[in-house]
């Protein structure tokens, strides 16, 4: 027994001592190469100490307070894995906002991704003047702020909101419906606004990247057999433009997880039935109305990892597109 | 039709006038759908109240007024904070917050472009890494760190975690990679120094990156509500005024549609004025493996 223990003390003793040898040197080292490109430090540094107090260290605050009971008045108590154990398995009303969260993630992220794709290459074609109004008419609701409470009064659940007007009118409907007091058409109505605005960075990069794509490819893959515009766009428009499709992958599947604004907004919050609920609205409801910290970090824990994992396995798939 | 969708005179290979339509038919369908709610936001500015209650409702306006911009001031001239508050701490937060990321994040985004030094490659992956999550993630811990720091219910809560957004740097840094390494070091043998290649070299060159980084910045801040950090009345924006007027129902219709005309246009107009260099900035933004 005391032999057993005696080793690993020698060999960390030994493994010090052979560490200390090298240790100045490389420490030394590192202080000559800070020195020598210390106005290269000096340059990114007010960026850097404000990205990591804002970005990088609140993540890793963030799985901290999650093992722990805070309310942010009392210091935190040691909780280990009981919120998480309370987020899946007795929590009914974040497994409704998980399920919606995927929802809207399986169906905007995709649609958007190839919505920003196809209506660039479409509007790529087009004379210089036409397609910088198209890249407006596209682009514009995305950063039109909070426009989009326009479809709240599209959608009113009276007989003036201009949808209930239309189909009553056309003879659809006899009397208006109540679109944001029946779930089984919030979730529809929302999913219609998140595409509405979908089209952003990635569709500006995307427009940017097909017209960076080298038309000679174009010819030479006349020459090599390419007969149609389809064939055009599979072996040489998405190739040449994988850089930018990853890229805007990541925005948008970034994007669909996040849905919150848009459905506190339309439907409410909390909405009826909570068919609008997400995990974004649960980590608002906890956070910045019950104080339940620890919980609420859970929650954010778990959307950063639903983010993460998502994104770096679509990475991964989108690097093999080709090859 | 056909004619018209060519490239300034290239000869078109692989095309046929045939798919062109019914693609083209496509775009002019979503064309409308994406649209008509604005033109609808922008009609609704200018109806009378009778207008915007008549059934059935009619997108375009017919007897267009003014009326609901007066209103708005005379509304909020009645409320705790008069309406150009809200203005002043939405163009003030708005303008702070962009000069300051656009400023920070070409300081960083030039180094990590153009040099290799220690810790350069981890800190980009860092930043890229975090393009792949959303800042609701990061938003409790950063609720304590601005109560620690004291500037919960100040402008500082919006304005200073927005100086750090990291597409900007991830924009601007691939844009600067552009820059051939040449100029830069003949500047250096004139004797320049970092700062001076960074400030008049470097920054003068991205100039259609800064476009970029604005109109991003711009709209996010321009669209801030103060979130949680701001309950003070006369700190709130007028995105929050904005929210007050439309809960306040169906008198008030047309002013809601008015604020929310004046909230939008400004973005816009800057997107039209700043487009092709955007675009320009974008062409670089691909992920390099």
């Amino acid at each position: 027994m005391q032999q057993t223990d005696a080793l690993p003390a020698q060999v960390k003793g030994r493994s010090q001592q052979t560490a200390a040898q090298p240790k100045p040197g490389l420490f030394r080292r590192i202080m000559t190469d800070v020195k020598r490109d210390k106005h290269l430090y000096v340059l990114i540094g007010p960026y850097m100490i404000l990205f990591f107090l804002f970005t990088v260290v609140p993540v890793a605050l963030s799985i901290l307070i999650s093992l722990t009971y805070f309310n942010m008045l009392e210091f935190p108590r040691w909780a280990g894995w009981n919120n998480y154990m309370r987020l899946f398995l007795d929590d009914d009303i974040f497994i409704i906002a998980l399920k919606n969260t995927f929802i809207f993630a399986v169906i905007t992220g995709p649609i958007s991704y190839i919505a920003c794709f196809l209506f660039a290459w479409l509007i790529n074609e087009l004379r210089p003047k036409a397609r910088a109004i198209m890249t407006l008419v596209f682009y514009a609701p995305s950063i039109s702020g909070n426009i989009y409470f326009i479809w709240q009064i599209m959608f009113s659940g009276d007989a003036y909101g201009i949808v209930n007007g239309f189909l009553m009118r056309t003879g659809f409907i006899s009397e208006p419906i109540l679109w944001f007091q029946n779930p089984k058409y919030t979730l529809m109505i929302i999913i219609i606004v998140q595409l509405w605005l979908s089209l952003g960075t990635s569709f500006l990069a995307f427009i940017a990247g097909l017209q960076t794509v080298d038309r000679t490819l174009f010819e030479a893959g006349a020459v090599d057999g390419i007969r149609n515009r389809w064939q055009e766009l599979w072996y040489i428009t998405l190739p040449s433009m994988r850089p930018q499709l990853m890229f805007g992958a990541v925005i948008q599947i970034t994007a669909s997880f996040a849905v919150a604004d848009v459905a506190m907004n339309l439907a409410g919050f909390p909405s009826v039935q909570y068919s609008a609920h997400t995990v974004v609205t649960h980590l608002i409801d906890y956070g910045t109305i019950r104080f339940e910290m620890g919980y609420a970090s859970a929650i954010a824990t778990v959307l950063f990892m639903i983010m993460l994992g998502s994104n770096l396995i679509i990475q991964k798939l989108l690097r093999k597109v080709g090859d | 039709m056909r004619i018209s969708l060519r490239f300034g005179g290239q000869k078109r290979i692989n095309r046929s006038w045939q798919v062109d339509f019914l693609l083209f038919l496509l775009l002019g369908l979503f064309g409308a759908f994406m649209v008509i709610p604005l033109i609808y936001a922008i009609n609704n500015a200018f109806k009378p109240l009778d207008e915007l209650f008549l059934f059935p409702p009619k997108i375009f306006v017919r007897n267009p007024t003014l009326n609901n911009f007066p209103d708005l001031f005379h509304l909020m001239a009645k409320s705790w904070v008069p309406f150009s508050r809200y203005i002043f701490n939405t163009v003030f937060i708005t303008l702070a917050g962009t000069i300051g990321h656009v400023l920070l994040a070409s300081a960083a985004a030039y180094p990590l472009a153009k040099y290799k030094f220690r810790g350069s490659k981890v800190l980009f992956s860092i930043v890229v890494l975090s393009l792949m999550f959303s800042p609701q993630v990061t938003a409790i811990p950063n609720y304590m760190t601005m109560s620690w720091l004291g500037w919960i219910d100040t402008y500082w809560a919006i304005i200073v975690p927005a100086f750090a957004f990291p597409l900007g740097l991830y924009l601007m840094k691939q844009f600067i990679e552009q820059i051939p390494m040449a100029l830069l070091e003949s500047a250096k043998i004139d004797g320049a120094n970092e700062y001076r290649v960074f400030w008049s070299i470097v920054m003068p060159l991205v100039k259609p990156a800064w476009f970029t980084l604005i109109i991003l910045l711009f709209q996010m801040l321009w669209a801030s509500d103060g979130g949680s950090f701001i309950y003070s009345e006369e700190l709130k924006t007028m995105h929050f005024a904005m929210g007050q007027i439309i809960q306040g129902g169906i008198a008030r219709a047309g002013v809601a549609a008015a604020v929310a005309l004046l909230l939008m246009i400004v973005p816009v107009v800057m997107f039209i004025i700043t487009q092709s260099q955007i675009i320009q900035t974008m062409a670089s933004s691909g992920i390099k493996e």
